[in-house]
C-alpha cells in the first residue's frame, strides 16, 4: 500500500520540523514540511494528507503566550480543513509548541461550556528547562501510544506546565481518559499526586505531560519522542543498554502502522 | 484612542515575576513585603472601541485558565490600582525605538482578529508592597529597568499616544575636515564618534584635499566603520615591533605572519604530501572558516565576541551576539546551516556588593543572569542547540564582561563559495533598519567609560531570533534554488560593511530610501549605518529577483532591492536620487595608513608559589566548590542542548546526567553516523604569569578536550578570539604577541589549522574613584581557543563518568611541577609559580594512541585533567559515574601536592576494563602511562601519595561541593 502522508505543518519560529520530519521517515512515511501560509492559501492541501504534526518550536516567537498566535491563526484560517481532517479519521500530532497549539485552539477538546479546562503555562521554577523525563504512558487510549508503557524523553520548554482550571476540570479530564502521558518517577508506579522537581519538571496537574481527544486520535505532549529516534540520542547511552533506535520512534511508527 | 490592557495571575495563582522581585530585592537587602505584577499591552488606534479592547484582550491577549485581563485608558485609576496591598507602582516600557519583538507580533495578531492598523506597546508593571516611591523608583533602576533601552514610570502611565517616529527633511551634510590642525583632527573623530587615530585622519583630510572638497558626512562615517578596529582588525594585522627576552622581531602584518602562517604552511605540507589531504576549505577570509565534514558536505566555525553591548545591556548584548554568530555561519559561502552554539563568558564574581561597583557598573550578578538569558532566548527560538561553553571569574572584569558566542554550521561543498557578479541587484532582507546600533562598530573599538551608556546607549540592540529563524528559513530554500550568487550579514557597520565588502572587487551603488524603515525620520547616513539586527545582504542576479522576493515574501519576510552592484570600482550613495557621497573602493579597502605599534614582553617574576597542603581533601573541595569549576547546570539546563535531534554527547553525562563534559559530540546530518566535536580552552590565570604558556595551554585544553571525548586529532580545527585591554600600551601588545606566537607554534606542532579568528581589544574600564582621580580597569589577557573536530562513527565517543566498579584507572601524560596560576593556588591565595607549559610533540604522540585505543573500543572512560588537577578529574568522573575510587598517584610526581594538584597540560584518566588493561597498555607503548588505581561500587574516593593518605571524601560530598550554586 502507499505510504501514510505526513505534514510537518512549519511556521515562524517553528524549528523542530525537521527532525520530526526525519523521524516519520524513519517510521516509514512519506513526509512534507509545509509553511502555514501555504496551507491558508490553499486548505484544500490538507486533504492529501492523513497525518498532520505541528512541530516544537517557538511559532511567533511565543509572543504573548506559548503557541497562542499560530492557535488564534488557525482558529481563524483554517478552522473547517481541520475540523474536516479529524472527522475523516485521520491522526494530529503536537509536540511541545504544537501541544501548545492543538490546545489552545480547542481541537483537543479540552473545553467546556464555561471555556477551557487546561491551559500550558510557565513551568513552576519560572525558566526554560531542558532535560530528560521518566514518562508512563496509557497504551489503551490513544492510537500514537499503543504498546508503550515506560519510556524516556527529554523535554525542553518554559511553558509546558498543564494547570488546570479547577478540580473538577481536572476530574473531567482523567475520568475522560484524556491524560495519556504522565511524568513518574523510574521505578515508581504513575501517580496523581504530585511529584516534586525535577520528576514533574514543570509542576504539571497530575504529573500529565500528554493530552489526547476524546477519540485518541489527536495527541498533544510536551516530551519530544523525535530527539529519541537513535539511541545515540540517549543521555546515558555509552553506560546502559540502550535499544536502537530510541523508544520515541514507537510514537511516529503508531502513528503510520494505524493507516496499515 | 489609546487602550491598555493589563494581564495579572488569576485569583489563587501563583505570581511568579513578584515573587522573583522579591528575592532579587532581598539578595541586594531590601525586604519588599509583598510584590503583584502585570503584563501590559498598549493598543492604539482610532477605531477601536473599549468593546475592541476587551475583545483583544479575551481572545488574544490573557489565558483564562490562569490570568485575568483588566482594560481602560491609558491613565485610568483602576489600571494603576494595587490588585491587593498598597504597593507602589513602577511601569517598565522600552523606549521608544527599541525593539520589541512582543508588539511585532501582538500587531500582526491583532490584525488576524480583524482589527487592521492598531499601533502595539508593551510594559511591565510593579506594584511593590513595603517601600516608599523613591525607594520603588530605586530598585526598579536598580533590578528591573535599564536605561540603555527602557524607561521607568513611578506611578500611573500618563501617555497620549505610541512614539511613531517624526518626519525626516533631506538636508545632504557635509563635515569641515580641510585646514583642521592635529588637535582639530583628533576632535573630529572623538566627538563624531568616529574614533580613528590621527595618522588615518590626516589620511582623510588628505584625501579629500586632493578632490578640492569636504566630506559628507555619510563618506566620513563610511570611512570610520571600514577602517574600524571591529572591522579592520588593524591593530593586530598592523606593523608591530616587538621585543621579548630573545630579542627583537619585526612584522608586517602580525597576525598574518603568526596565526594565519601556520595555517598556510600547514596546507601546503598536506598538498605536498601524497598520503595526505588539505582538508581546509575556505580559512580567514568569509564569515567563518570552513572545512572539509564529508564527501558532501563542508562545517564552518565562528566565533565571536558582544563584550561592550553586554556591559551597558547584558540580556540585548548577549542576546544580539548570538544573533550576530548565527549570521556570520548564514552569511558563509553562500549560506551554512546553523548546527549547534557554544558560548564562554567572562565575569566578574556574582558576589561582588553593590557597594563596590564603580558609578556606570551593573552588578556582576545582574550582567551575569542578563547575558545568560540572552544567549537562552535567542538561541532556543533560533533552534540551534547550545552545547558547549564556560565561565571564568575575574575581578577585572567588572566593568567587561567577556561574551564569546560561537556558532558551527554545515554547508554542501558545492555551495561553500560566494561571487557576486556585476550588474547584480543589492538585496536586503529581514528586519527593518532603525535607530538601534548606531556606532556599534566604532564604539566597540573605544575604551569603555562611566559615561557610555549615556554617550553609546543607541550602540545597544534588542534582537528578535524570530526574524532571524524566518530569514533563516527563505536562506537556505533561496541557495537550495540557486537564487542568488553572495550573501553576508549586516553586522557592524551594518549596510556599510555589507555592502562595502561585498562591493569591494565590483563597485556599488545604493539607493538609500529604498530601505524599509522601523519608523520615520532617519537621515540617510543613519539608514546606511544602523546595526539593526536580523538583516542580510544578497547580491541577486535580475533574472531571479522575482522568484526570490517571492520566496521571501511567501514566509513573511520582508525584502527589498536597495541598488546595484555596479562595475565602476566605486561606492555610490544617493537618497532619492541625489548623490550623499562616493568613494572609491580601493580607497575605502587599501587606502588606511597602516598602524604602527612598539610591543614588550617582560616575562613575569615566578616566584616559586609556597604552597603546603595539610588538609587535601578541604583544598580538593575547596576547589570543585570554586565558581570556575563548579556545575554550570543552572546555565545548561536553561539552554535546549538537543534540538535538532543530533546530540550524542552532552554538556551534563553521567548517572544522573550531572557531571561535566570534556566536549560535545553532535550529528549534524540525522542519516550519517559521522559526528562533529566542540569544545574550548581558556584560561586567564595562566595569562598574568605568562601568556605563551596561556596560550599553549588553551590550546592543548582546547584539542585534549576534542580528543577526550573521541575525536581524531588528525581533524581538529582551531579558532583563536584574544580579548586583552589597551593595545596602544607596549605591554600590553606585548602579551598578546606573545600569545600569537603560541598560537603559530603550537598550530604548527599539532597540525592543528586556525581557520578563522577575531579580537577585542581595548578592554579597559575607566571610572572617576572617590576623590577625583581617574581609575583604569583591565581585563587579564583572556584567550579562548575553540576547537572543531570530528569523530568518523559517534559510536566510538566516549563520556567521563565512572563506568563500572572494578575497572582500572589510568594516568595519561606526563606530571610536573606546574602550580602557577592553578586552582590550588587560586583557593589558597597563593600567587606566582611555575606555569603549565607544553610538549606538543609528546602530547601528539599521546593523543594519536588513545584515539587509536577508544576507536578500538578499549576506553571505558575518559576525562582530561585541568583546573584542580589529576584529583579534581577524579572526583568528578566519580560523581558523574556515581561510584568511588581509590588511586594512588605517587607514581606522577614525587611530591604529593604536585601530583594531586599540579594543572600540566596534555593529561587524561582513563578507565579501562581488566580485561582490556594490556590490549590499553599496548596501544599506548611510546606513552607516558601510570595504572593509578581503579572504580569501587563504595560511593568514596580516596586518594594516596606512596601509601600516604590524602584524601578521602564520600562521592555525595564531591558532588555537593561540586554543586556549590553560582552565586546568582
Amino acid at each position: 500500500m502507499a505510504l501514510p502522508r505526513v505534514l510537518v505543518l512549519r511556521s515562524p519560529g517553528a524549528n523542530c520540523d525537521e527532525e520530526t520530519e526525519h523521524a516519520f521517515r524513519l517510521a516509514g512515511a512519506a513526509v512534507d514540511r509545509l509553511h502555514v501560509n501555504r496551507l491558508i492559501e490553499a486548505p484544500a492541501l490538507l486533504a492529501d494528507y492523513q497525518v498532520l504534526c505541528i512541530p516544537g518550536g517557538f511559532s511567533y516567537g511565543d509572543d504573548i503566550a506559548a503557541g497562542r498566535v499560530l492557535a488564534n491563526l488557525v482558529l481563524a484560517r483554517l478552522p473547517d480543513a481541520l475540523r474536516a481532517f479529524r472527522d475523516a479519521d485521520k491522526l494530529m500530532l503536537g509536540v511541545c509548541n504544537g501541544f501548545q497549539v492543538l490546545l489552545k485552539t480547542g481541537i483537543l477538546e479540552a473545553e467546556d461550556q464555561a471555556g477551557p479546562l487546561a491551559t500550558l503555562t510557565w513551568n513552576d521554577h519560572g525558566r526554560f528547562e531542558a532535560r530528560w523525563s521518566y514518562l508512563a504512558a496509557d497504551a489503551s487510549r490513544c492510537v500514537f501510544l499503543r504498546d508503550m508503557d515506560r519510556v524516556e524523553m527529554p523535554i525542553a520548554h518554559a511553558e509546558g506546565k498543564i494547570a488546570v482550571r479547577d478540580d473538577a476540570a481536572l476530574a473531567k479530564l482523567a475520568a475522560g481518559g484524556r491524560i495519556v502521558l504522565r511524568y513518574a518517577a523510574p521505578g515508581e508506579a504513575a501517580t496523581d499526586e504530585l511529584l516534586p522537581f525535577p520528576a514533574n519538571p514543570n509542576g504539571s496537574a497530575a504529573n500529565a505531560a500528554g493530552l489526547c481527544d476524546s477519540t485518541g486520535r489527536v495527541l498533544g505532549l510536551m516530551p519530544h519522542p523525535e530527539r529519541f529516534v537513535d539511541a545515540t540520542q540517549h543521555p546515558r547511552w555509552t553506560r546502559e543498554p540502550v535499544e536502537q533506535p530510541g523508544a520515541g520512534l514507537r510514537v511516529f511508527r503508531n502513528a503510520v502502522e494505524y493507516f496499515a | 484612542m489609546l487602550w491598555e490592557v493589563d494581564i495579572h495571575p488569576a485569583a489563587g495563582r501563583v505570581d511568579r515575576e513578584g515573587e522573583r522581585l522579591v528575592e532579587s530585592a532581598r539578595a541586594i537587602g531590601v525586604a519588599l513585603t509583598g510584590v503583584a505584577t502585570a503584563r501590559g499591552f498598549l493598543l492604539e488606534s482610532q477605531a477601536l472601541a473599549e468593546a475592541d479592547a476587551r475583545r483583544i484582550a479575551e481572545r488574544l491577549l490573557a489565558d483564562t485558565v490562569v490570568e485575568h485581563a483588566v482594560v481602560g485608558r491609558v491613565g485610568g485609576e483602576h489600571l494603576s490600582t494595587p490588585p491587593a496591598g498598597n504597593g507602589r507602582l513602577v511601569s517598565v516600557m522600552p523606549k521608544p525605538g527599541v525593539m520589541d519583538p512582543v508588539a511585532q507580533t501582538t500587531e500582526g495578531a491583532v490584525a488576524e482578529l480583524g482589527y487592521a492598523d492598531v499601533r502595539v506597546g508593551t510594559l511591565r508593571k510593579y506594584w511593590m508592597d513595603g517601600v516608599d516611591a523613591s525607594g520603588a523608583e530605586s530598585l526598579g533602576r536598580r533590578l528591573l529597568a535599564n536605561d540603555a533601552i527602557e524607561q521607568l514610570v513611578v506611578g500611573p502611565l500618563r501617555l497620549e499616544r505610541l512614539h511613531a517616529g517624526s518626519p525626516y527633511r533631506f538636508e545632504l551634510k557635509t563635515v569641515t575636515i580641510l585646514g583642521l590642525d592635529d588637535d582639530g583632527l583628533m576632535r573630529l573623530s572623538r566627538e563624531g564618534q568616529l574614533y580613528l587615530q590621527l595618522a588615518e585622519m590626516q589620511t582623510i583630510q588628505r584625501y579629500y584635499a586632493d578632490l578640492g572638497r569636504e566630506p559628507t558626512d555619510i563618506e566620513l562615517e563610511t570611512l570610520a566603520q571600514t577602517w574600524s578596529e571591529h572591522c579592520s582588525h588593524k591593530t593586530l594585522a598592523g606593523r608591530i615591533a616587538y621585543r621579548d627576552e630573545n630579542g627583537e622581531q619585526r612584522f608586517e602584518n602580525m597576525l598574518k605572519e603568526t596565526v594565519f602562517a601556520a595555517t598556510v604552511e600547514l596546507r601546503r605540507r598536506w598538498s605536498e604530501a601524497p598520503d595526505r589531504e588539505d582538508w581546509c576549505e575556505s580559512v580567514f577570509k568569509d564569515n567563518a572558516g570552513v572545512v572539509r565534514f564529508d564527501e558532501t558536505d563542508n562545517v564552518c566555525f565562528k566565533v565571536e565576541t558582544h563584550n561592550h553591548p553586554s556591559a551597558l545591556e547584558p540580556y540585548g548584548g548577549a542576546n544580539t551576539g548570538l544573533g550576530g554568530v548565527l549570521r556570520d555561519t548564514l552569511g558563509t559561502g553562500l549560506g551554512a546551516k546553523p548546527v549547534c552554539s557554544t558560548d564562554v563568558f567572562c565575569f566578574a564574581p556574582p558576589t561582588t556588593p553593590d557597594e563596590d561597583l564603580p558609578a556606570g557598573v551593573l552588578a556582576p550578578r545582574r550582567v551575569m543572569r542578563g547575558v545568560v538569558e540572552g544567549v537562552r532566548d535567542y538561541g532556543n527560538r533560533m533552534g540551534v542547540p547550545t552545547v558547549n561553553g564556560a565561565v571564568c571569574f575575574d575581578d577585572r572584569y567588572l566593568g567587561n564582561p567577556l561574551v564569546y558566542c560561537g556558532n558551527v554550521g554545515i554547508v554542501p561543498r558545492d555551495k561553500t563559495h560566494k561571487e557576486p557578479q556585476p550588474g547584480d541587484l543589492i538585496v536586503a532582507i529581514g528586519g527593518r533598519t532603525g535607530r538601534d546600533g548606531i556606532h556599534g562598530a566604532t564604539f566597540s573599538s573605544a575604551e569603555l567609560t562611566s559615561e557610555s551608556e549615556s554617550v553609546s546607549g543607541g550602540a545597544v540592540q534588542i534582537g528578535n531570533a524570530i526574524e532571524e529563524k524566518k530569514v533563516n528559513d527563505v536562506l537556505l530554500q533561496a541557495r537550495d534554488r540557486g537564487l542568488y550568487t553572495a550573501v553576508t550579514d549586516c553586522g557592524a557597520g551594518g549596510f556599510s560593511s555589507a555592502v562595502g565588502e561585498m562591493g569591494e572587487e565590483i563597485g556599488a551603488e545604493v539607493e538609500l530610501a529604498s530601505a524599509p524603515l522601523k519608523y520615520e525620520g532617519l537621515s540617510y547616513t543613519e539608514i546606511w549605518i544602523s546595526e539593526a539586527q536580523e538583516r542580510m545582504v544578497f547580491s541577486v542576479p535580475e533574472r531571479n529577483a522575482e522568484a526570490f522576493r517571492e520566496l521571501c515574501e511567501g514566509e513573511g519576510v520582508e525584502v527589498c532591492v536597495i541598488g546595484r552592484f555596479t562595475p565602476t570600482g566605486k561606492l555610490t550613495l544617493k537618497y532619492r536620487g541625489e548623490h550623499v557621497g562616493e568613494l572609491p573602493m580601493d580607497f575605502l579597502h587599501n587606502g588606511r595608513p597602516p598602524v604602527v605599534r612598539e610591543a614588550t614582553y617582560t616575562p613575569a617574576s615566578r616566584d616559586p608559589a609556597s604552597l603546603t597542603v595539610d588538609d587535601a581533601t578541604s583544598d580538593l573541595l575547596a576547589i570543585l566548590a570554586s565558581p570556575n569549576v563548579a556545575s554550570k547546570e543552572w546555565i545548561i539546563r536553561q539552554y535546549d542542548h538537543e534540538v535538532q535531534g543530533g546530540s550524542v554527547v552532552k554538556p551534563l553525562v553521567g548517572v544522573g546526567e550531572g557531571g561535566p563534559s570534556d566536549a560535545a559530540v553532535v550529528r549534524p546530518k540525522l542519516d550519517s553516523r559521522r559526528g562533529i566535536v566542540i569544545a574550548c580552552g581558556i584560561n586567564p590565570r595562566y595569562g598574568d604569569l605568562d601568556t605563551y604558556r596561556m596560550a599553549a595551554s588553551a590550546i592543548d585544553e582546547a584539542i585534549r578536550n576534542c580528543v577526550a571525548v573521541g575525536a581524531d586529532p588528525a581533524r581538529i580545527a582551531l579558532l583563536d578570539n584574544f580579548c586583552w585591554g589597551d593595545c596602544e600600551q607596549a605591554d600590553t601588545l606585548g602579551s598578546l604577541v606573545r600569545a600569537a606566537l603560541a598560537c603559530r607554534d603550537l598550530s604548527l606542532a599539532y597540525e592543528a589549522p586556525f581557520i578563522s579568528g577575531k579580537d577585542s581589544l581595548n578592554n579597559e574600564f575607566s571610572f572617576m574613584a572617590e576623590g577625583g582621580e581617574k581609575r583604569s580597569i583591565a581585563i587579564p589577557p583572556t584567550l579562548l581557543i575553540s576547537g572543531l573536530g570530528q569523530i568518523a562513527d559517534v559510536a566510538n565517543a566516549v563520556t567521563m563518568d565512572l563506568k563500572r566498579p572494578g575497572n582500572l584507572l589510568y594516568a595519561v601524560g606526563e606530571t610536573h611541577g606546574e602550580l602557577g596560576g592553578s586552582h590550588l593556588a587560586l583557593v589558597r591565595g597563593a600567587a606566582g609559580g611555575e606555569p603549565p607549559s607544553v610538549d606538543p610533540l609528546v602530547a601528539r604522540r599521546s593523543y594519536a594512541a588513545l584515539h587509536a585505543a577508544m576507536s578500538g573500543g578499549l576506553v571505558a572512560s575518559c576525562h582530561d585533567a585541568s583546573e584542580g588537577g589529576l584529583a579534581a578529574a577524579l572526583a568528578e568522573m566519580c560523581l558523574a559515574g556515581g561510584l568511588g575510587a581509590a588511586a594512588d598517584l605517587s607514581a606522577l610526581h614525587d611530591d604529593r601536592v604536585c601530583a594531586l594538584f599540579s594543572e600540566s597540560n596534555s593529561r587524561f584518566v582513563c578507565e579501562i576494563t581488566s580485561a582490556q588493561a594490556e590490549a590499553f597498555e599496548a596501544a599506548m607503548a611510546g606513552v607516558a602511562i601510570q595504572r593509578v588505581g581503579h572504580v569501587n561500587a563504595e560511593p568514596t574516593l580516596t586518594i594516596t601519595h606512596g601509601g600516604q593518605p590524602c584524601v578521602r571524601a564520600s562521592v555525595a560530598s564531591l558532588d555537593a561541593a561540586w554543586r556549590t550554586p553560582l552565586g546568582c
